[in-house]
Protein backbone atom coordinates (compact mmCIF):
# COMPACT_ATOMS: atom_id res chain seq x y z
CA UNK A 1 0.00 0.00 0.00
CA UNK A 2 1.28 3.51 -0.74
CA UNK A 3 2.45 5.44 2.30
CA UNK A 4 -0.17 7.71 3.84
CA UNK A 5 -3.06 5.39 2.95
CA UNK A 6 -5.92 5.77 5.38
CA UNK A 7 -7.43 2.51 6.60
CA UNK A 8 -10.86 1.64 7.90
CA UNK A 9 -11.75 -1.31 10.06
CA UNK A 10 -14.61 -3.61 9.07
CA UNK A 11 -16.18 -5.71 11.82
CA UNK A 12 -18.85 -8.37 11.94
CA UNK A 13 -19.93 -9.73 15.30
CA UNK A 14 -21.04 -13.15 16.39
CA UNK A 15 -22.71 -13.28 19.79
CA UNK A 16 -23.85 -16.32 21.75
CA UNK A 17 -26.39 -15.91 24.53
CA UNK A 18 -27.62 -18.67 26.85
CA UNK A 19 -31.40 -18.95 26.93
CA UNK A 20 -33.12 -18.38 30.27
CA UNK A 21 -35.34 -21.42 29.92
CA UNK A 22 -35.91 -23.58 33.01
CA UNK A 23 -34.66 -26.75 31.34
CA UNK A 24 -32.06 -27.49 28.66
CA UNK A 25 -32.88 -27.33 24.96
CA UNK A 26 -32.78 -31.05 24.05
CA UNK A 27 -33.27 -32.69 27.45
CA UNK A 28 -35.11 -31.87 30.69
CA UNK A 29 -32.07 -31.20 32.88
CA UNK A 30 -32.46 -28.04 34.94
CA UNK A 31 -30.62 -24.88 33.93
CA UNK A 32 -28.93 -23.13 36.82
CA UNK A 33 -25.71 -21.21 37.24
CA UNK A 34 -23.24 -22.24 39.90
CA UNK A 35 -24.46 -25.77 40.71
CA UNK A 36 -21.73 -28.25 41.80
CA UNK A 37 -19.99 -29.85 38.78
CA UNK A 38 -21.83 -32.57 36.86
CA UNK A 39 -24.98 -32.50 38.97
CA UNK A 40 -27.34 -31.33 36.16
CA UNK A 41 -26.81 -33.99 33.54
CA UNK A 42 -28.52 -36.92 31.86
CA UNK A 43 -27.58 -39.37 29.09
CA UNK A 44 -28.64 -36.83 26.41
CA UNK A 45 -26.42 -33.92 27.48
CA UNK A 46 -23.59 -36.31 28.39
CA UNK A 47 -23.66 -37.53 24.79
CA UNK A 48 -24.28 -41.18 25.68
CA UNK A 49 -24.74 -43.41 22.62
CA UNK A 50 -28.39 -44.00 21.81
CA UNK A 51 -29.75 -41.15 23.91
CA UNK A 52 -32.31 -39.15 21.94
CA UNK A 53 -32.84 -35.40 22.03
CA UNK A 54 -36.31 -33.89 22.59
CA UNK A 55 -36.80 -30.24 21.71
CA UNK A 56 -37.87 -27.68 24.33
CA UNK A 57 -40.73 -25.65 22.82
CA UNK A 58 -39.94 -22.61 24.93
CA UNK A 59 -36.39 -22.48 23.53
CA UNK A 60 -37.90 -22.09 20.07
CA UNK A 61 -40.29 -19.45 21.38
CA UNK A 62 -37.40 -17.52 22.97
CA UNK A 63 -35.41 -17.67 19.75
CA UNK A 64 -38.39 -16.28 17.83
CA UNK A 65 -38.81 -13.59 20.47
CA UNK A 66 -35.12 -12.60 20.20
CA UNK A 67 -35.35 -12.61 16.40
CA UNK A 68 -38.44 -10.39 16.46
CA UNK A 69 -36.77 -7.98 18.89
CA UNK A 70 -33.94 -7.74 16.34
CA UNK A 71 -36.41 -6.97 13.53
CA UNK A 72 -35.79 -10.32 11.80
CA UNK A 73 -37.90 -12.29 9.35
CA UNK A 74 -39.01 -15.62 10.79
CA UNK A 75 -38.35 -18.77 8.76
CA UNK A 76 -41.62 -20.70 8.38
CA UNK A 77 -39.90 -24.07 7.88
CA UNK A 78 -36.74 -24.54 9.91
CA UNK A 79 -34.63 -27.52 10.91
CA UNK A 80 -31.64 -28.66 12.92
CA UNK A 81 -28.25 -29.82 11.69
CA UNK A 82 -25.27 -31.64 13.10
CA UNK A 83 -22.03 -29.67 13.06
CA UNK A 84 -19.26 -32.23 13.38
CA UNK A 85 -16.02 -31.45 15.10
CA UNK A 86 -13.70 -33.00 17.62
CA UNK A 87 -13.22 -31.35 20.98
CA UNK A 88 -13.73 -32.64 24.53
CA UNK A 89 -16.40 -30.07 25.42
CA UNK A 90 -18.62 -31.77 22.87
CA UNK A 91 -19.17 -35.34 24.02
CA UNK A 92 -21.24 -36.47 21.01
CA UNK A 93 -18.61 -35.33 18.51
CA UNK A 94 -21.16 -32.96 16.97
CA UNK A 95 -23.16 -29.93 18.02
CA UNK A 96 -26.85 -29.68 17.25
CA UNK A 97 -27.28 -26.32 15.57
CA UNK A 98 -28.95 -24.75 12.55
CA UNK A 99 -27.53 -24.27 9.10
CA UNK A 100 -29.44 -23.23 6.01
CA UNK A 101 -32.72 -22.28 7.66
CA UNK A 102 -32.04 -20.27 10.83
CA UNK A 103 -35.18 -19.37 12.80
CA UNK A 104 -34.56 -15.63 12.26
CA UNK A 105 -32.85 -13.81 9.38
CA UNK A 106 -32.38 -10.39 7.80
CA UNK A 107 -33.00 -8.12 10.77
CA UNK A 108 -31.35 -5.01 12.15
CA UNK A 109 -30.47 -3.15 15.32
CA UNK A 110 -29.99 0.61 15.54
CA UNK A 111 -27.14 1.84 17.72
CA UNK A 112 -26.17 5.38 18.60
CA UNK A 113 -22.56 6.59 18.53
CA UNK A 114 -21.73 10.26 19.15
CA UNK A 115 -25.35 11.24 18.64
CA UNK A 116 -25.58 9.49 15.27
CA UNK A 117 -27.83 6.52 14.66
CA UNK A 118 -26.22 3.63 12.80
CA UNK A 119 -28.16 0.60 11.57
CA UNK A 120 -26.36 -2.73 12.02
CA UNK A 121 -27.89 -5.46 9.88
CA UNK A 122 -28.47 -8.84 11.51
CA UNK A 123 -27.74 -11.74 9.16
CA UNK A 124 -29.20 -14.54 11.26
CA UNK A 125 -30.46 -15.65 14.66
CA UNK A 126 -30.35 -19.37 15.23
CA UNK A 127 -30.86 -21.90 18.01
CA UNK A 128 -28.21 -24.40 19.07
CA UNK A 129 -26.90 -26.20 22.12
CA UNK A 130 -24.28 -25.02 24.59
CA UNK A 131 -21.12 -27.10 25.06
CA UNK A 132 -19.72 -28.42 28.35
CA UNK A 133 -17.49 -26.12 30.38
CA UNK A 134 -13.83 -26.93 29.96
CA UNK A 135 -11.29 -25.71 32.48
CA UNK A 136 -7.65 -25.85 31.53
CA UNK A 137 -5.93 -26.57 34.78
CA UNK A 138 -2.25 -25.95 34.38
CA UNK A 139 -0.63 -24.64 37.51
CA UNK A 140 -1.98 -27.12 39.98
CA UNK A 141 0.40 -30.08 40.33
CA UNK A 142 -2.44 -32.60 40.51
CA UNK A 143 -4.11 -31.57 37.30
CA UNK A 144 -1.22 -30.20 35.27
CA UNK A 145 -1.48 -31.11 31.63
CA UNK A 146 -5.14 -32.02 31.92
CA UNK A 147 -8.46 -30.36 31.36
CA UNK A 148 -11.53 -30.66 33.57
CA UNK A 149 -15.05 -30.98 32.24
CA UNK A 150 -18.36 -29.94 33.76
CA UNK A 151 -21.42 -30.98 31.75
CA UNK A 152 -23.92 -28.83 33.69
CA UNK A 153 -23.64 -26.28 30.89
CA UNK A 154 -23.81 -28.86 28.11
CA UNK A 155 -27.14 -28.67 26.28
CA UNK A 156 -28.34 -25.34 27.62
CA UNK A 157 -30.18 -23.52 24.82
CA UNK A 158 -27.97 -21.03 23.04
CA UNK A 159 -28.86 -18.42 20.45
CA UNK A 160 -26.27 -17.28 17.98
CA UNK A 161 -26.69 -13.80 16.53
CA UNK A 162 -24.57 -12.86 13.53
CA UNK A 163 -24.32 -9.38 12.02
CA UNK A 164 -23.41 -8.33 8.52
CA UNK A 165 -19.95 -6.68 8.37
CA UNK A 166 -21.50 -3.26 9.04
CA UNK A 167 -19.49 -2.15 12.05
CA UNK A 168 -16.78 0.44 11.28
CA UNK A 169 -15.20 1.24 14.65
CA UNK A 170 -14.49 -0.08 18.12
CA UNK A 171 -17.08 2.40 19.47
CA UNK A 172 -19.76 1.00 17.17
CA UNK A 173 -18.88 -2.55 18.22
CA UNK A 174 -19.23 -1.67 21.88
CA UNK A 175 -22.48 0.21 21.28
CA UNK A 176 -23.85 -2.77 19.34
CA UNK A 177 -22.97 -5.21 22.10
CA UNK A 178 -24.54 -2.99 24.77
CA UNK A 179 -27.71 -2.48 22.77
CA UNK A 180 -27.94 -6.17 21.92
CA UNK A 181 -27.62 -7.14 25.56
CA UNK A 182 -30.20 -4.56 26.64
CA UNK A 183 -32.59 -5.87 23.96
CA UNK A 184 -32.20 -9.56 24.85
CA UNK A 185 -32.56 -8.83 28.56
CA UNK A 186 -35.60 -6.63 27.91
CA UNK A 187 -37.44 -9.43 26.09
CA UNK A 188 -36.47 -11.87 28.85
CA UNK A 189 -34.72 -14.52 26.74
CA UNK A 190 -31.30 -14.35 28.42
CA UNK A 191 -29.67 -12.70 31.40
CA UNK A 192 -26.65 -11.95 29.16
CA UNK A 193 -24.01 -11.87 31.87
CA UNK A 194 -20.67 -11.41 30.16
CA UNK A 195 -18.79 -12.05 33.39
CA UNK A 196 -20.55 -15.39 33.97
CA UNK A 197 -20.20 -16.35 30.33
CA UNK A 198 -23.93 -16.48 29.58
CA UNK A 199 -23.19 -13.99 26.79
CA UNK A 200 -20.06 -14.40 24.69
CA UNK A 201 -18.77 -12.48 21.76
CA UNK A 202 -16.49 -13.04 18.81
CA UNK A 203 -15.49 -10.39 16.30
CA UNK A 204 -14.45 -10.86 12.68
CA UNK A 205 -12.09 -8.03 11.90
CA UNK A 206 -10.44 -6.84 8.70
CA UNK A 207 -9.04 -3.55 7.50
CA UNK A 208 -9.01 -2.00 4.03
CA UNK A 209 -7.99 1.30 2.48
CA UNK A 210 -10.73 3.81 3.19
CA UNK A 211 -13.20 4.02 0.32
CA UNK A 212 -12.42 0.53 -1.01
CA UNK A 213 -15.38 -1.75 -1.66
CA UNK A 214 -13.37 -4.97 -1.25
CA UNK A 215 -12.97 -6.66 2.11
CA UNK A 216 -9.53 -7.46 3.55
CA UNK A 217 -8.50 -10.83 4.97
CA UNK A 218 -10.54 -11.77 8.03
CA UNK A 219 -9.14 -12.33 11.47
CA UNK A 220 -11.44 -14.00 13.96
CA UNK A 221 -11.01 -12.71 17.48
CA UNK A 222 -11.97 -14.79 20.51
CA UNK A 223 -12.07 -14.35 24.29
CA UNK A 224 -13.78 -10.97 24.41
CA UNK A 225 -15.39 -10.99 27.84
CA UNK A 226 -16.43 -7.39 28.55
CA UNK A 227 -17.59 -4.19 26.85
CA UNK A 228 -14.21 -2.70 27.61
CA UNK A 229 -12.47 -5.70 26.07
CA UNK A 230 -14.45 -5.52 22.83
CA UNK A 231 -13.44 -1.89 22.44
CA UNK A 232 -9.77 -2.40 23.25
CA UNK A 233 -9.43 -5.62 21.25
CA UNK A 234 -10.82 -4.07 18.08
CA UNK A 235 -8.70 -0.93 18.52
CA UNK A 236 -5.63 -3.11 18.91
CA UNK A 237 -6.41 -5.47 16.04
CA UNK A 238 -7.27 -2.64 13.61
CA UNK A 239 -3.96 -0.95 14.39
CA UNK A 240 -2.04 -4.22 14.05
CA UNK A 241 -3.57 -5.07 10.67
CA UNK A 242 -3.09 -1.53 9.34
CA UNK A 243 0.55 -1.73 10.34
CA UNK A 244 1.00 -5.05 8.53
CA UNK A 245 -0.48 -3.58 5.34
CA UNK A 246 1.48 -0.34 5.69
CA UNK A 247 4.75 -2.22 5.87
CA UNK A 248 3.84 -4.05 2.66
CA UNK A 249 2.78 -7.29 4.36
CA UNK A 250 -0.32 -9.45 4.05
CA UNK A 251 -2.79 -10.01 6.89
CA UNK A 252 -3.06 -13.75 7.44
CA UNK A 253 -6.44 -15.41 7.80
CA UNK A 254 -6.30 -16.68 11.34
CA UNK A 255 -7.98 -16.93 14.71
CA UNK A 256 -6.47 -14.78 17.41
CA UNK A 257 -6.98 -14.69 21.15
CA UNK A 258 -7.51 -11.43 23.07
CA UNK A 259 -5.27 -11.26 26.14
CA UNK A 260 -6.99 -8.73 28.36
CA UNK A 261 -4.16 -8.45 30.90
CA UNK A 262 -1.52 -7.80 28.25
CA UNK A 263 -3.88 -5.73 26.10
CA UNK A 264 -2.94 -7.52 22.89
CA UNK A 265 -4.06 -10.29 20.55
CA UNK A 266 -2.08 -13.48 20.01
CA UNK A 267 -2.11 -16.07 17.24
CA UNK A 268 -4.23 -19.15 17.99
CA UNK A 269 -4.60 -21.05 14.73
CA UNK A 270 -4.58 -20.53 11.00
CA UNK A 271 -7.78 -20.32 8.98
CA UNK A 272 -6.08 -20.74 5.61
CA UNK A 273 -7.83 -24.07 5.28
CA UNK A 274 -11.58 -23.63 5.55
CA UNK A 275 -13.03 -25.61 8.45
CA UNK A 276 -15.06 -28.60 7.32
CA UNK A 277 -17.87 -29.44 9.68
CA UNK A 278 -19.69 -31.90 7.41
CA UNK A 279 -23.06 -30.37 8.28
CA UNK A 280 -26.00 -32.69 7.75
CA UNK A 281 -29.64 -32.63 8.92
CA UNK A 282 -30.09 -33.95 12.48
CA UNK A 283 -32.08 -37.16 11.95
CA UNK A 284 -33.22 -37.36 15.58
CA UNK A 285 -35.11 -34.06 15.53
CA UNK A 286 -38.13 -33.32 13.39
CA UNK A 287 -38.29 -30.08 11.40
CA UNK A 288 -40.01 -26.99 12.72
CA UNK A 289 -43.09 -25.46 11.18
CA UNK A 290 -43.47 -21.99 12.60
CA UNK A 291 -46.96 -20.71 11.87
CA UNK A 292 -47.76 -17.04 11.31
CA UNK A 293 -50.32 -17.29 14.12
CA UNK A 294 -47.64 -18.37 16.58
CA UNK A 295 -45.29 -15.58 15.48
CA UNK A 296 -48.10 -13.04 15.87
CA UNK A 297 -48.95 -14.37 19.30
CA UNK A 298 -45.31 -13.97 20.37
CA UNK A 299 -45.15 -10.52 18.79
CA UNK A 300 -48.23 -9.41 20.74
CA UNK A 301 -46.71 -10.60 23.99
CA UNK A 302 -43.37 -8.85 23.45
CA UNK A 303 -42.19 -6.73 26.36
CA UNK A 304 -41.21 -3.12 25.73
CA UNK A 305 -37.87 -2.67 23.93
CA UNK A 306 -35.21 -0.23 25.22
CA UNK A 307 -35.76 2.46 22.56
CA UNK A 308 -39.51 2.55 23.16
CA UNK A 309 -38.95 2.63 26.90
CA UNK A 310 -36.48 5.52 26.66
CA UNK A 311 -38.92 7.48 24.48
CA UNK A 312 -41.68 6.87 27.01
CA UNK A 313 -39.50 8.05 29.91
CA UNK A 314 -38.70 11.25 28.03
CA UNK A 315 -42.36 11.83 27.22
CA UNK A 316 -44.04 10.78 30.47
CA UNK A 317 -41.42 11.64 33.08
CA UNK A 318 -39.57 14.47 31.37
CA UNK A 319 -36.18 12.75 31.49
CA UNK A 320 -33.36 13.99 29.29
CA UNK A 321 -32.32 11.67 26.44
CA UNK A 322 -29.08 10.49 28.01
CA UNK A 323 -30.62 9.52 31.35
CA UNK A 324 -33.64 7.95 29.63
CA UNK A 325 -31.44 5.77 27.41
CA UNK A 326 -29.11 4.73 30.17
CA UNK A 327 -31.98 3.73 32.43
CA UNK A 328 -34.00 2.04 29.69
CA UNK A 329 -31.05 -0.16 28.73
CA UNK A 330 -30.72 -1.70 32.17
CA UNK A 331 -33.48 -3.73 33.73
CA UNK A 332 -31.87 -3.14 37.12
CA UNK A 333 -32.18 0.60 36.62
CA UNK A 334 -35.57 0.81 34.97
CA UNK A 335 -37.31 -1.38 37.48
CA UNK A 336 -35.97 0.79 40.28
CA UNK A 337 -36.77 3.95 38.36
CA UNK A 338 -40.41 3.09 37.84
CA UNK A 339 -40.93 2.07 41.45
CA UNK A 340 -39.33 5.28 42.71
CA UNK A 341 -40.75 7.68 40.13
CA UNK A 342 -44.24 6.64 41.22
CA UNK A 343 -43.53 8.45 44.49
CA UNK A 344 -41.02 11.17 43.52
CA UNK A 345 -40.00 13.56 40.76
CA UNK A 346 -38.81 11.55 37.71
CA UNK A 347 -35.79 13.63 36.60
CA UNK A 348 -34.59 13.82 40.22
CA UNK A 349 -34.88 10.02 40.58
CA UNK A 350 -33.00 9.60 37.28
CA UNK A 351 -30.25 11.90 38.52
CA UNK A 352 -29.79 9.71 41.60
CA UNK A 353 -29.90 6.50 39.58
CA UNK A 354 -27.28 7.37 36.96
CA UNK A 355 -25.22 9.22 39.58
CA UNK A 356 -24.84 8.12 43.20
CA UNK A 357 -26.69 4.82 42.91
CA UNK A 358 -24.84 3.51 39.84
CA UNK A 359 -21.55 4.67 41.33
CA UNK A 360 -22.27 2.86 44.61
CA UNK A 361 -23.30 -0.31 42.77
CA UNK A 362 -20.15 -0.25 40.62
CA UNK A 363 -17.86 0.49 43.54
CA UNK A 364 -19.29 -2.25 45.73
CA UNK A 365 -19.76 -4.79 42.94
CA UNK A 366 -23.29 -5.41 44.26
CA UNK A 367 -26.11 -5.28 41.76
CA UNK A 368 -28.87 -2.82 42.59
CA UNK A 369 -31.51 -5.56 42.85
CA UNK A 370 -29.30 -7.44 45.30
CA UNK A 371 -28.50 -4.37 47.39
CA UNK A 372 -30.23 -3.12 50.53
CA UNK A 373 -31.43 0.02 48.76
CA UNK A 374 -35.20 0.18 48.25
CA UNK A 375 -37.10 2.56 45.95
CA UNK A 376 -38.84 4.03 49.04
CA UNK A 377 -35.45 5.10 50.40
CA UNK A 378 -34.69 7.29 47.41
CA UNK A 379 -38.23 8.68 47.31
CA UNK A 380 -37.87 9.59 50.98
CA UNK A 381 -34.47 11.22 50.45
CA UNK A 382 -35.80 13.31 47.59
CA UNK A 383 -38.84 14.34 49.61
CA UNK A 384 -36.64 15.38 52.57
CA UNK A 385 -34.52 17.48 50.21
CA UNK A 386 -37.55 19.07 48.61
CA UNK A 387 -39.08 20.00 51.95
CA UNK A 388 -35.78 21.54 53.03
CA UNK A 389 -35.29 19.06 55.87
CA UNK A 390 -31.83 18.14 54.59
CA UNK A 391 -29.48 19.70 52.06
CA UNK A 392 -28.27 17.97 48.88
CA UNK A 393 -24.89 17.45 50.43
CA UNK A 394 -26.32 15.81 53.54
CA UNK A 395 -28.57 13.70 51.32
CA UNK A 396 -25.50 12.18 49.64
CA UNK A 397 -23.99 11.38 53.02
CA UNK A 398 -27.27 9.84 54.20
CA UNK A 399 -27.43 7.85 50.96
CA UNK A 400 -24.07 6.25 51.71
CA UNK A 401 -25.41 5.05 55.05
CA UNK A 402 -28.64 3.78 53.48
CA UNK A 403 -26.63 1.87 50.87
CA UNK A 404 -24.43 0.33 53.55
CA UNK A 405 -27.09 -0.47 56.15
CA UNK A 406 -30.48 -0.53 54.43
CA UNK A 407 -31.88 1.74 57.17
CA UNK A 408 -34.57 4.28 56.30
CA UNK A 409 -33.15 7.75 55.49
CA UNK A 410 -35.42 9.45 58.06
CA UNK A 411 -34.03 7.19 60.80
CA UNK A 412 -30.45 7.95 59.76
CA UNK A 413 -31.14 11.69 59.71
CA UNK A 414 -32.64 11.46 63.21
CA UNK A 415 -29.92 9.22 64.65
CA UNK A 416 -27.11 11.33 63.27
CA UNK A 417 -28.85 14.63 64.05
CA UNK A 418 -28.59 15.73 60.45
CA UNK A 419 -31.83 17.55 59.85
CA UNK A 420 -31.32 20.91 58.28
CA UNK A 421 -31.43 24.01 60.44
CA UNK A 422 -33.97 26.36 58.91
CA UNK A 423 -35.03 27.96 62.16
CA UNK A 424 -34.33 31.63 61.80
CA UNK A 425 -33.26 32.24 65.39
CA UNK A 426 -30.91 29.28 65.50
CA UNK A 427 -29.33 30.19 62.15
CA UNK A 428 -28.93 33.83 63.09
CA UNK A 429 -27.10 32.86 66.27
CA UNK A 430 -24.61 30.76 64.28
CA UNK A 431 -24.17 33.51 61.69
CA UNK A 432 -23.40 36.06 64.40
CA UNK A 433 -20.80 33.77 65.97
CA UNK A 434 -19.13 33.31 62.58
CA UNK A 435 -19.07 37.06 61.87
CA UNK A 436 -17.53 37.71 65.26
CA UNK A 437 -14.86 35.06 64.82
CA UNK A 438 -13.82 36.18 61.32
CA UNK A 439 -13.18 39.94 61.30
CA UNK A 440 -10.78 39.67 58.33
CA UNK A 441 -13.19 38.22 55.78
CA UNK A 442 -15.95 40.45 57.12
CA UNK A 443 -13.77 43.47 56.39
CA UNK A 444 -12.94 42.06 52.94
CA UNK A 445 -16.64 41.75 52.20
CA UNK A 446 -17.15 45.32 53.37
CA UNK A 447 -14.36 46.40 50.99
CA UNK A 448 -16.41 44.95 48.13
CA UNK A 449 -14.86 41.47 47.86
CA UNK A 450 -18.01 39.53 47.07
CA UNK A 451 -16.08 36.25 47.25
CA UNK A 452 -15.51 36.61 50.94
CA UNK A 453 -19.11 35.64 51.52
CA UNK A 454 -18.60 32.08 50.30
CA UNK A 455 -15.88 31.66 52.90
CA UNK A 456 -18.29 32.86 55.57
CA UNK A 457 -21.07 30.55 54.30
CA UNK A 458 -18.55 27.74 54.50
CA UNK A 459 -17.82 28.64 58.12
CA UNK A 460 -21.53 28.57 58.95
CA UNK A 461 -21.76 25.12 57.33
CA UNK A 462 -18.78 23.95 59.31
CA UNK A 463 -20.23 25.33 62.54
CA UNK A 464 -23.56 23.64 61.85
CA UNK A 465 -21.91 20.40 60.61
CA UNK A 466 -23.43 20.94 57.17
CA UNK A 467 -26.96 21.24 58.49
CA UNK A 468 -27.57 24.95 57.85
CA UNK A 469 -30.15 25.62 55.12
CA UNK A 470 -27.99 27.19 52.35
CA UNK A 471 -30.56 29.67 51.03
CA UNK A 472 -31.52 30.85 54.50
CA UNK A 473 -27.88 31.07 55.55
CA UNK A 474 -27.12 33.27 52.59
CA UNK A 475 -29.99 35.59 53.29
CA UNK A 476 -29.34 35.93 57.02
CA UNK A 477 -25.59 36.30 56.49
CA UNK A 478 -26.14 39.23 54.14
CA UNK A 479 -28.52 40.84 56.59
CA UNK A 480 -26.12 40.44 59.48
CA UNK A 481 -23.14 41.65 57.40
CA UNK A 482 -25.08 44.75 56.34
CA UNK A 483 -25.85 45.41 59.98
CA UNK A 484 -22.18 44.89 60.97
CA UNK A 485 -21.10 47.36 58.27
CA UNK A 486 -23.33 50.12 59.60
CA UNK B 1 -11.78 -39.67 -11.35
CA UNK B 2 -13.44 -40.07 -7.96
CA UNK B 3 -11.69 -40.07 -4.62
CA UNK B 4 -7.89 -39.97 -4.48
CA UNK B 5 -5.66 -41.32 -1.73
CA UNK B 6 -5.21 -37.73 -0.54
CA UNK B 7 -8.97 -37.34 -0.17
CA UNK B 8 -9.09 -40.55 1.85
CA UNK B 9 -6.22 -39.29 4.01
CA UNK B 10 -8.08 -36.04 4.73
CA UNK B 11 -11.21 -37.97 5.60
CA UNK B 12 -9.23 -40.23 7.94
CA UNK B 13 -7.65 -37.20 9.63
CA UNK B 14 -11.06 -35.67 10.24
CA UNK B 15 -12.31 -38.93 11.72
CA UNK B 16 -9.15 -39.06 13.87
CA UNK B 17 -8.18 -42.42 12.31
CA UNK B 18 -4.66 -43.50 11.39
CA UNK B 19 -4.02 -45.77 8.41
CA UNK B 20 -0.95 -47.19 6.72
CA UNK B 21 -0.34 -46.37 3.05
CA UNK B 22 -1.67 -49.79 1.93
CA UNK B 23 -4.77 -49.45 4.10
CA UNK B 24 -5.40 -45.98 2.64
CA UNK B 25 -5.08 -47.29 -0.93
CA UNK B 26 -7.51 -50.10 -0.17
CA UNK B 27 -9.91 -47.66 1.52
CA UNK B 28 -9.72 -45.32 -1.47
CA UNK B 29 -10.76 -48.09 -3.82
CA UNK B 30 -13.61 -49.18 -1.55
CA UNK B 31 -14.79 -45.59 -1.18
CA UNK B 32 -14.85 -45.19 -4.95
CA UNK B 33 -16.87 -48.38 -5.31
CA UNK B 34 -19.41 -47.12 -2.80
CA UNK B 35 -19.63 -43.70 -4.39
CA UNK B 36 -20.08 -45.21 -7.84
CA UNK B 37 -22.96 -47.27 -6.48
CA UNK B 38 -24.68 -44.34 -4.80
CA UNK B 39 -23.93 -42.20 -7.83
CA UNK B 40 -26.71 -43.95 -9.72
CA UNK B 41 -29.01 -41.50 -7.94
CA UNK B 42 -27.39 -38.66 -9.86
CA UNK B 43 -28.97 -40.02 -13.05
CA UNK B 44 -32.51 -39.85 -11.67
CA UNK B 45 -34.48 -36.78 -12.67
CA UNK B 46 -35.13 -34.84 -9.44
CA UNK B 47 -36.23 -31.60 -11.05
CA UNK B 48 -38.62 -29.79 -8.69
CA UNK B 49 -38.33 -32.38 -5.90
CA UNK B 50 -37.43 -30.70 -2.59
CA UNK B 51 -34.60 -32.26 -0.57
CA UNK B 52 -35.88 -34.65 2.08
CA UNK B 53 -34.19 -34.40 5.46
CA UNK B 54 -36.36 -36.96 7.23
CA UNK B 55 -38.22 -40.06 6.12
CA UNK B 56 -41.23 -38.94 8.20
CA UNK B 57 -43.68 -36.18 7.54
CA UNK B 58 -44.32 -34.81 11.01
CA UNK B 59 -42.99 -31.55 12.41
CA UNK B 60 -42.90 -29.77 15.76
CA UNK B 61 -42.20 -32.71 18.02
CA UNK B 62 -41.39 -31.02 21.28
CA UNK B 63 -41.95 -30.91 25.03
CA UNK B 64 -42.84 -28.25 27.60
CA UNK B 65 -40.11 -26.41 29.48
CA UNK B 66 -40.35 -28.52 32.65
CA UNK B 67 -37.06 -29.37 34.37
CA UNK B 68 -36.61 -32.93 35.63
CA UNK B 69 -33.91 -34.33 37.79
CA UNK B 70 -31.27 -36.24 35.84
CA UNK B 71 -28.34 -38.35 36.98
CA UNK B 72 -26.41 -37.95 40.19
CA UNK B 73 -22.81 -36.80 39.77
CA UNK B 74 -21.65 -40.31 40.75
CA UNK B 75 -23.81 -41.94 38.07
CA UNK B 76 -22.71 -39.36 35.51
CA UNK B 77 -19.05 -40.07 36.28
CA UNK B 78 -19.44 -43.84 36.66
CA UNK B 79 -17.97 -44.68 33.23
CA UNK B 80 -15.36 -41.94 33.17
CA UNK B 81 -11.87 -43.29 32.49
CA UNK B 82 -10.45 -40.49 34.61
CA UNK B 83 -11.85 -37.93 37.02
CA UNK B 84 -10.78 -35.21 39.40
CA UNK B 85 -13.24 -34.64 42.21
CA UNK B 86 -16.61 -34.26 40.50
CA UNK B 87 -15.06 -33.30 37.16
CA UNK B 88 -14.31 -35.48 34.16
CA UNK B 89 -10.60 -35.26 33.49
CA UNK B 90 -9.33 -35.43 29.91
CA UNK B 91 -5.91 -35.01 28.32
CA UNK B 92 -5.22 -31.38 27.65
CA UNK B 93 -6.00 -30.29 24.11
CA UNK B 94 -3.65 -27.74 22.61
CA UNK B 95 -5.19 -24.38 21.77
CA UNK B 96 -4.61 -24.89 18.05
CA UNK B 97 -7.22 -27.63 17.93
CA UNK B 98 -9.84 -25.70 19.78
CA UNK B 99 -13.24 -25.33 18.24
CA UNK B 100 -16.69 -24.09 19.09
Amino acid sequence: MPAGTEYEVVVGMEVHAELATRSKVFCSCPVSFGAPPNTQTCPVCLGMPGALPMLNRRAVEFTIRAALALNCQITPFSKFFRKNYFYPDLAKGFQITQFDAPIGHDGWLDVEVDGEVKRIRIRRVHLEEETAKLTHAGDDIITAGNSLLDFNRSGIGLIEIVTEPDIRSAEEARAYLKKLRATLVAVGVSDCKLEEGSMRCEANISVRPKGSDKYGNLVELKNIASFRAVYRAIQYEAARQSQVLESGGVVRRETRHWDDAKGETAFMRSKEQAAEYCYFPEPDLMPLEISEEWVEEIRRGMPELPDARAARYMRDYGLNKEDAQQIAESKELWWFFEQTAAKADGPEVAKWLVGEISAAANASGVELSQSRLRPEHIAELISMMESGKISGKIAKSVFEDVWATGKAPADIVRERGLSQISDEGELRAIVRRVIEANPGPVQDFGAGKERAISFLVGQVMKESRGRANPQETNRILREELARAME
Amino acid sequence: MGYTVDDAKLLADRAKLRFSREQLEKATQELNDMIRYVDQLAHVDTEGVPPMSHPHSFANVWRDDEPKEGLSAEDALANAPDRHGQFFRVPRIIAGEEEG
